[in-house]
């Protein structure tokens, strides 16, 4: 029985020095392996007469249950060890940077033109598009501009040379020329298929696109945004243009309270013609929406001009309607507070990530316009 | 078009005030677009007395004042000759501003003895040019008087005049459109004839073309001078410089009936018939005329020009200026005073060519009231008389005016149809017959004839315009619009819908969205392939921008070296906008375009930089997100056009004709043409070129998922080195379309080991077995397929 005690004694001392999981599993396999010196006792069980077995036998089980206790136990030590170790290893200093992920940005004008765009689609506006390169019938003469007039002249109209038939083409000064391709009778297939042809009474559209005048300074660039807008139908009066857009105001804004008026304007296309003020205050130097007693132009409009009509074919005695024209650059810039419109196409990303918005703020009838 | 308030009152009757006037002008669609008060420069000055004026003890041309002023008695320093005791002025305190002098007073010492503020002459106050002495009012100003009130100085109010309304440019117009607008009464506005004492002495002469009609008279024996002072003061309120009586009188003319006038000096005509005709052109080239501006002018065979000797000799253009060798001068007692009518388009094209805006080119460019010509020849004839003296001939008159406007027929009701206003018939009349409108209401239509003023009122819905804008659009209904039939799914095209979420997805990805201009310099645009001469504009604003634009990459990389110029070199920008192939409407096409220029200062992780992979694997997202057939698409290495390094560049295409997008490294060389620092990396697509989806329903196909698990075998092939390695991945792919659902290129290398000239792809390829487990052998098939696939696309299997 020394024997077995003294076999135990060292067994238990050498599990509790063993230094690492590797060395334990040394052990273990020392003792209770194959050929370990526990499993070579317990072989020798076999040998035993009864009565020698009914001793031996208890005292060499015990001591296997011992020693694999111990073993056990010491793993779980060993590996809680270990692993505190490992953690100690693997610390990261997180206050280094992460690596710069480029940030994207929605450039606030086309922002804005999304957000006029969803709220005419809510009030059943569809969005028609033309060419950028117009003829002076469509962006003129069908729209009732006489010629050599001087509302021809404050277009600031850019043109280009005479082709060889001698017609010279130009940059569309306003958006208002879709209004000729959308309302015009004619079979004529478009030239390409997204350009807007005609459509039958009711029309609903606004049209958002690039226009052209030659003229810079702080609130003018050669190229801008505009938002037409077309309504066409029997009975169509101005008392709807009002309530369109002052229903439009409301919404785009965004604040409570504000307040807007209908002036008398002249524009050739449209008759009556009107131009809309907001009420805003200019008095801390910079423009504030909702507030104030000042007044704010911010678009011209009217009932489409009966030559308008007939020029394309529709009968002013049956059908009317009213079109409007809306600044979106400057939409954009009394909404968001850019002071200079040149800004808006200098594309100084500082500038683009200042005003821009987020990829996720499209406009959604959930969480508002932006 | 300035005016004043006390201008106004000889036209109309009222009391209303400035501002009042203002909102009425305002809402009847007269835009004010300021009112200067001159009041406000001159606040600090008040009116005082001198009380006694004593030489200054240490100068012979200064005084020492006492003044009793509205900060009561002062002691002040004047070197004014007429400064004197009872003299009443103009009192300037210490501490304001005399914008005359540029300087704002402080109290010194002048000579020795202090001055307690300044005595103002009017040049002082800039109310005159100049001046001599201080000004010398009514003793009958009470000390303390604002200056301004002192001197009559009144509000000016400066409003736009639309392009159809000329009758604005006149006072008496908008006095007209303020009594309709019930601002006051509207004073009768008769014109009283003067009878010829004798018969004109020269007559006139018109071709229809150059004038259609002129009218005149001669009046002798005036005598010309300073205008007097009411003359002069109205029309040094609006700015315009008095001349003499002759000329301030067709000025005063000008601004108050809309209707310009001429004069002659009559000793400085020659012959006896003035003729209105169009330039000619001499043996000498065009006739020319020096004006009375003292430049000289060319005058071409589309102006009107007026000439004296039988019409030999050019003394005026048509409506525009009148010649320096006849006018008017302080020496001149007999006057020709002409009074004629020519054409808008004419007029405004003569002052286009010559550089010309004057006050009766601006007027008969807009269109001058056709029923005033001999009328305002009267107006004037009677001022001339009162103020020149003199005796004034018969009229005489040639050519025929415009017939007058023709009548309207015009349902009362066609205001509510038109306007949504609700308004009683009678008012509407009353609104039209106080415009100047004949109005005949007997019957359910009306027989409504505008005025001569008013040719912009050709149909019913301009007489609708005419009472809503009176009435007021305030009273205009909010009426909802009514529900219209509307698209079930939203209301954007495929084609708009996938500009949008082109933009929002770019910007997800890291870019920021840019606006370039769609025109750019002409160089640049050969660049891009593009500058047709059909695409340069004739009248850009720079050089810089003149022609539009083939492609959106060159604005994107100008902005991209903008920022770096600014110490921002790691631009990532993006565009969606129009690209210009020519000048028709089906070659104006949609693009999107991003850059990158991967100029990031590396980090401490040293992470690599973005590079072109980024960009192609931004440019693969964003075409799955826009529907297009990635999977079917091919890349076309070195097929990409010249813009692009022709190394390190591809297009996507579906087939040939179809090409969708370009990407790459932009060609060095174009870079340096931008002056822009490379590398910048870089794509373009063609919205349009993105094929429509096929499927129209929203119900997506049934998910076909094997239950049996995907395996992978590497390949390792040697291939030419300039070989594509999509060409090899395609055919391993094409090696079994059932079983491969995919190849992944792991490894790419040259050198030790793979022979010169060569390089290795090392491919793994998943398997994705559909109906049972693939046994050994048809691993081993499959293998061998795909071995054999890539050695007919010239790749050998590394042994």
């Amino acid at each position: 029985m020394t024997d077995l005690n003294t076999l135990e004694a060292d067994l238990s001392a050498a599990i509790a020095a063993a230094p690492d999981v590797a060395a334990l599993e040394a052990l273990r396999v020392a003792a209770l392996g194959k050929s370990g010196s526990v499993s070579g006792l317990l072989k020798t069980l076999g040998s035993m007469s009864p009565d020698e077995r009914r001793e031996a036998g208890p005292a060499i089980n015990g001591l296997r249950d011992r020693v694999a206790a111990a073993l056990a136990a010491r793993k779980v030590a060993l590996e809680a060890a270990e692993l505190d170790a490992r953690l100690a290893r693997e610390t990261l200093d997180l206050t280094l940077p992460a690596p710069a992920r480029r940030k994207g940005s929605v450039h606030p004008t086309l922002q804005v033109m999304d957000e006029m765009t969803a709220i005419f689609a809510e009030m059943g506006f569809a969005v028609a598009e033309g060419p950028d390169i117009e003829t002076d019938f469509n962006n003129f003469t069908a729209l009732n501009f006489p010629e050599k007039h001087p509302a021809r002249e404050m277009h600031d109209t850019f043109f280009f040379k005479p082709g060889p038939d001698g017609e010279r083409k130009l940059l569309r000064t306003h958006t208002s020329p879709v209004q000729v391709r959308a309302m015009q009778r004619t079979n004529e297939k478009p030239a390409a298929p997204w350009i807007a042809t005609t459509i039958e009474p009711p029309i609903r559209i606004v049209v958002p696109g690039r226009t052209y005048r030659c003229d810079s300074d702080a609130t003018h660039t050669p190229m801008f945004h505009q938002m037409e807008g077309l309504v066409i139908d029997k009975g169509i009066h101005m008392g709807h243009l009002k309530w369109t857009l002052e229903t439009f105001i409301a919404r785009f804004f965004e604040v409570a309270g504000v307040v807007s008026r209908f002036r008398p304007h002249h524009f050739p296309f449209t008759e009556p013609s009107a131009e809309m003020d907001i009420g805003c205050d200019r008095s801390g130097g910079e423009i504030k929406i909702g507030t104030g007693s000042d007044w704010l132009e911010i678009l011209g409009c009217g009932m489409v001009h009966p030559n308008v009509l007939r020029s394309c074919g529709i009968d002013p005695d049956i059908y009317q309607g009213f079109a409007f024209g809306l600044g979106i650059d400057r939409l954009a810039m009394l909404k968001y507070g850019m002071p200079d419109a040149r800004d808006a196409f200098e594309n100084d990303t500082r500038w683009l990530s200042h005003y821009g918005f987020s990829a996720f703020a499209a406009p959604n009838p959930a969480t508002g316009l932006s | 078009m300035k005016f004043t308030l006390s201008w106004l009152k000889d036209h109309l009757d009222t009391e209303a005030t400035t501002a009042q006037v203002v909102e009425a002008m305002t809402m009847a669609g007269l835009e004010v677009e300021h009112v200067t008060d001159p009041a406000e420069k001159l606040a600090a000055f008040t009116v005082a007395k001198i009380v006694s004026a004593e030489r200054h003890p240490n100068a012979d041309r200064l005084q020492v004042c006492q003044v009793d002023t509205v900060d009561g008695r002062k002691e002040i320093v004047c070197g004014a000759p007429n400064a004197r005791a009872g003299l009443t002025t103009i009192y300037a305190p210490i501490g304001s501003y005399v914008p005359g002098l540029g300087v704002t007073l402080v109290e010194k010492p002048v000579r020795g003895v202090v001055s307690n503020g300044m005595l103002c002459s009017a040049a002082e106050m800039e109310t005159a040019e100049e001046s001599d002495g201080i000004l010398d009012l009514s003793a009958d100003f009470p000390v303390g008087l604002p200056a301004a009130q002192a001197l009559g100085l009144e509000s000016v109010i400066d409003f736009e005049v639309t392009p159809n309304r000329p009758d604005w440019l006149g006072v008496a117009g908008i006095a007209r459109d303020l009594s309709a607008a019930g601002v006051g009464t509207l004073r009768a506005q008769t014109v009283t004839p003067v009878p010829g004492t004798f018969p004109c002495p020269i007559a006139l002469k018109v071709d229809g073309e150059a004038c259609r009609t002129f009218s005149g008279r001669l009046i002798r024996g005036v005598k010309n001078g300073p205008s007097p002072a009411w003359l002069q003061a109205r029309l040094k309120a609006i700015g315009l410089r008095p001349i003499n009586t002759l000329v301030d009188i067709t000025n005063l003319i000008t601004y108050d009936r809309a209707r310009p006038l001429h004069v002659y000096d009559a000793a400085k005509l020659s012959g006896t018939t003035i003729e209105a005709r169009l330039g000619r052109h001499g043996e000498h080239g065009d006739e020319h005329l020096i004006a009375l501006d003292g430049k000289t002018y060319a005058l071409t065979p589309e102006m009107s020009v007026i000439a004296d000797a039988d019409g030999e000799r050019p003394v005026g253009l048509g409506g525009v200026m009148g010649g320096e060798s006849t006018g008017c001068s302080e020496t001149t007692t007999e006057v020709f005073l002409e009074s004629a009518w020519f054409d808008p388009i004419r007029t405004a094209q003569t002052g286009r060519t010559a550089g010309i805006t004057s006050d009766a080119q601006y007027r008969f460019a807009r269109g001058v009231d056709t029923g005033f010509m001999v009328d305002g020849l009267e107006l004037a004839t009677g001022l001339i008389l009162k103020l020149c003296g003199g005796e004034a001939s018969d009229v005489v008159v040639a050519g025929e005016a415009l017939p007058a406007p023709g009548p309207i027929t015009f349902d009362p009701a066609y205001v509510e149809q038109l306007a949504g206003l609700s308004i009683a018939p009678e008012t509407s009349a009353d609104i039209l017959g106080k415009l100047g409108f004949a109005v005949e209401t007997t019957g359910r239509t009306w027989t409504v004839t505008p005025p001569t003023w008013r040719r912009d009122v050709e149909g019913k819905a301009d007489l609708v315009e005419e009472v809503a804008r009176i009435a007021g659009y305030d009273a205009l209904p909010a009426t909802p619009l009514p529900e219209v039939a509307r698209s079930a799914a939203g209301v954007l095209t495929v084609r708009q819908g996938r500009a949008r979420t082109a933009r929002r997805a770019l910007a997800a990805a890291g870019y920021a969205e840019a606006i370039t201009w769609s025109f750019t310099h002409n160089a640049t645009a050969k660049l891009f392939g593009g500058g047709d001469d059909a695409l340069v504009l004739a009248n850009p604003m720079s050089a810089d921008i003149d022609t539009m634009r083939p492609s959106i990459l060159p604005g994107l990389i100008g902005a991209a070296g903008r920022n770096a110029r600014r110490g921002f070199p790691d631009a990532a920008l993006f565009e969606v906008g129009p690209v210009f192939a020519g000048d028709r409407p089906q070659d104006q096409k949609l693009a999107i375009a991003a850059v990158l220029a991967p100029h990031l200062p590396t980090g401490w992780d040293k992470r690599p930089q973005d590079d072109l992979f980024t960009v192609k694997a931004d440019l693969l997202a964003l075409l799955e997100e826009l529907g297009a057939p990635v999977a079917s698409l091919q890349t076309a290495q070195g097929a990409a056009s010249s813009w692009w390094h022709p190394g390190r560049s591809a297009r996507l295409q579906l087939g040939p004709k179809a090409i969708l997008a370009e990407f790459g490294e932009l060609h060095p060389a174009v870079l340096k043409a931008l002056d822009v620092e490379g590398p910048v990396y870089g794509f373009e697509i063609w919205i349009e070129a993105i094929p429509e989806p096929k499927k129209k329903g929203k119900t997506r196909s049934a998910l076909d998922l094997s239950p049996l698990m995907p395996l992978t075998r590497d390949f390792a092939f040697l291939v030419d080195a300039a070989k594509p390695a999509g060409d090899l991945v395609k055919a391993v792919v094409g090696a079994d379309k059932a079983l491969i659902a995919g190849a992944r290129v792991f490894d790419v290398y040259q050198g030790a080991g793979v022979p010169e000239g060569q390089k290795s792809l090392a491919v793994e390829v998943t398997v994705q077995p559909r109906e049972k487990t693939l046994a050994e052998a048809e691993i081993e098939a499959l293998s061998a397929a795909i071995v054999a696939a890539a050695e007919k696309a010239g790749g050998r299997l590394r042994g």
